[in-house]
């Protein structure tokens, strides 16, 4: 006989992280701790301006004075953060000849995930010389790139390159004062991306951080600037389906996007940062601020996510609705295994009239994990006519799992209309045995129950991302049912 | 015999609901089940179809073989359909992807290649025909959306799809009004061959008037206590049940 849900999910909060991986590489590590000293060490290896160091110094001493959040449905050992290296330099990448050197398993997960050749390769660090089709790849891109006048490059070339962008836009639509992770990382940033669409561009492909070759093994405190002008459009990819691990267990990012009169950013994630063990051991702390600014009128910003990995996810992708008739929207899966407990969510700020913003939120909790969701709809007064709708649902597999909705509203305009569904559901054992009773494995119906159920939010995904994302998914349940 | 049920045993929680049940359906043939609400039907097409929750004992065989050990996939894959009499809503799964997943699992097992997307495309059309399931409907999510009666001409219709030896017919007719029930009816008439076996369910004659059954069952409370041919159904819907607790001897 089948067996019974409870035994499956045993097994199933009992999956380890079946490809995490670490690399050797050798690292130039500064003492540990956090003083004004290293803010300026950091910055003085990064050459920078007198005017990022001041900003960066700034937002330290602000910090100072700041305590660390303690409102979220989360439970973590405290964070010594005199305990941290804030600067690490990659000395040497790890070179593989080829892929042939790569650890089957890895290389296994790469395949399953479908992840292209040329892209497994970088991942993987084979030395770039090796990689013709790499190369040409990479080059052919940054071509046609140039030839519409989109920059795309890391924030310290920005610096150096475009220093009125960044020093126009830094930290407006997130500043230091935020919060005490977004003080943080303004104060030890290292690296992260800066995308600029000239107006009228339509960025003629996806960007993704897997072109930039010189961005790996900035994780850490990365810190992303997007820009996108008048009557432009760019899709944005972070992150990808391919596991990653990280010696530091504390991630805490900024992005920060910003769109013009008409423009349009698509940015899209997918986080699989190693968990931790099956006693919640290792796995990474992910504290995100991330938040777009629609700053001119008929402008638009979408966060799509799809979040799998980390220990801890505290991230709210919000978006600040100030030009009039902007949009904003927000789709996120988040998937929680054992121990893992997220606590995520969006924000959503109505300023311009007419503004219209969309959230579609799916959890997905298993094993012992916490999976929260947490979102705010704020229409300000001057906000007429702004309409929300938000739909949150929380799929629960076992009983010892739990899901957690958090919506919060604050309407100052009485015009507003504001719409908010929230679903709970199990994977209820009739429904597997539907499934079974033609033909499909218990594995591969819970599979295609979960993809059926995020399908709303995958859709949204750039269509290879998605494919990728089902797969991963499925992957992230394989392995441990029956 | 193509399925041979012996002193089938199932209780849940103590409490027992089949009482020695022994069924024998040669292949080809129709048979059917009636019984007045709560008397075992759907215990048994469930668990002759592999669901788990029961404690059971006896022996069901099917082709020869001992199946009580086998998951429900395997007894599928394996050529057992069991028509559900409340089938479930499956968000966001295409109809048609969930089908093709299910359908390649069977050949797989039965050793044969996969069918392609065009092949597997043209399969469908042909066998949505069979129960007038519009092309709408196949694009859609499982059952998501259906009427009550789309859900049970979907049942018909995957039972096309997978091409079971033996179809297990839980309550087909129920909830479905009478242009409803006389479409299924057809569909599941033109699915019956010399090397496909049914067991058809139900509560009412009023089905086997349109799928005319080979043999007729009466379960009771857990135990088959008459059989005949389909004669014994017109006396049924005569008499009522009563008829048969107060232990009047049929001749069929």
């Amino acid at each position: 006989m089948a067996q019974s849900e409870q035994e499956l999910l045993e097994q199933l909060s009992e999956r380890d992280y079946p490809h995490g991986f670490e690399s050797n590489i050798e690292q130039e590590i500064i003492p540990k701790g956090l003083t004004e000293d290293t803010i300026r060490f950091i910055s003085q290896r990064k050459n920078e301006p007198d005017w990022l160091l001041q900003w960066r110094l700034k937002a330290y001493k602000h910090w100072l004075g700041l305590k660390e959040p303690n409102w979220q449905k989360l439970t973590y050992p405290a964070i010594d953060y005199q305990d941290i290296s804030y600067f690490a330099a990659p000395k040497a990448a790890p070179v593989l000849n080829s892929l042939d050197e790569l650890d089957p398993e890895i290389k296994s997960t790469y395949d399953r995930l479908g992840i292209p050749l040329e892209e497994q390769m970088m991942l993987a660090g084979v030395a770039v010389d090796a990689v013709l089709d790499s190369v040409s790849v990479v080059t052919t891109f940054k071509e046609k790139l140039a030839e519409k006048g989109v920059l795309f490059c890391s924030i310290s070339e920005a610096v150096h390159l475009y220093p009125e962008l960044v020093r126009a836009y830094l930290g407006t639509v997130v500043p230091f004062t935020d919060n005490f992770f977004s003080a943080l990382n303004s104060a030890v940033f290292t690296d992260g991306s800066f995308v600029f669409i000239p107006p009228g561009v339509r960025c003629p492909m996806e960007l993704s951080t897997y072109f930039r070759i010189n961005a790996r093994g900035t994780g850490q405190f990365e810190r992303t600037l997007i820009v996108a002008s008048e009557d432009s459009y760019v899709s944005y990819l972070e992150g990808c389906t391919a596991p990653k691990r990280d010696e530091n267990q504390l991630h805490a990012a900024v992005v920060e996007l910003v769109a013009l009169d008409r423009g349009e950013i698509k940015y899209s994630t997918v986080q699989n940062w190693y968990p931790g063990d099956k006693d919640g051991k290792g796995g990474i702390y992910n504290f995100v601020t991330k938040r777009g600014l629609c700053k001119g009128t008929s402008s638009k910003i979408s966060w799509t996510q799809v979040e799998t990995g980390s220990a801890i996810t505290w991230k709210y992708p919000s978006v600040v609705l100030q030009g009039d008739d902007s949009r904003g929207e927000f789709y996120s899966v988040a998937m929680t295994t054992h121990l893992q407990q997220a606590d995520t969510g969006t924000k959503m700020f109505h300023i311009g009239k007419n503004t219209q913003s969309r959230i579609v939120s799916k959890g997905i909790s298993a094993g012992r994990s916490q999976n929260s969701y947490r979102g705010l709809v704020k229409i300000r007064k001057s906000a007429h006519k702004a309409r929300n709708y938000s739909q949150c649902d929380s799929l629960l597999m076992g009983n010892r799992c739990g899901a957690h909705t958090f919506p919060y509203f604050e309407i100052h305009q009485p015009s507003a209309i504001v719409e908010h569904e929230a679903t709970t559901s199990k994977i209820a054992e009739d429904i597997l045995f539907y499934c079974t009773q033609r033909g499909l494995s218990r594995e591969s119906a819970i599979a295609m129950i979960v993809n059926g159920y995020a399908r709303e939010v995958l859709d949204h995904l750039p269509m290879e991302f998605a494919v990728e994302a089902r797969k991963l998914l499925a992957i992230s349940l394989e392995g441990s049912v029956g | 015999m193509l399925l041979e049920i012996e002193n089938l045993k199932a209780s849940v929680e103590g409490k027992e609901i089949l009482k020695g049940i022994n069924l024998s359906i040669p292949a080809g043939e129709v048979h059917a089940i009636m019984g007045p609400n709560g008397s075992g039907k759907s215990t048994l097409s469930s668990i002759i179809a592999g669901k788990d929750g029961y404690e059971i004992s006896g022996s069901i065989r099917f082709d020869g073989v001992e199946i009580m050990d086998w998951e429900p996939e395997i007894r599928s894959r394996a050529g057992i359909f069991l028509a559900f009499q409340y089938p479930v809503e499956l968000p966001g799964v295409g109809l048609s992807s969930f089908l093709r997943a299910c359908v390649n699992e069977s050949r797989k097992h039965r050793g044969e290649p996969e069918l392609d997307a065009s092949a597997f495309l043209a399969l469908m059309r042909e066998k949505a025909a069979l129960v007038e399931l519009s092309q709408e409907l196949i694009r859609r999510p499982v059952n998501q959306g259906f009427s009550g009666g789309e859900k049970k001409r979907n049942e018909i219709f995957q039972m096309a799809m997978l091409d079971p030896k033996m179809a297990i017919l839980d309550e087909t007719d129920s909830g479905l009004d009478i242009d409803a029930l006389r479409i299924v009816a057809e569909g599941v008439n033109k699915l019956r061959h010399a090397q496909r076996s049914m067991l058809v369910i139900t509560h009412y004659q009023r089905l086997l008037e349109y799928i005319i059954p080979d043999r007729v069952h009466v379960l009771i409370d857990g135990a088959i206590v008459m059989s005949g041919d389909r004669n014994l159904a017109l006396t049924l819907e005569e008499k009522g049940y009563d008829w048969i607790r107060a232990g009047q001897e049929v001749s069929s």
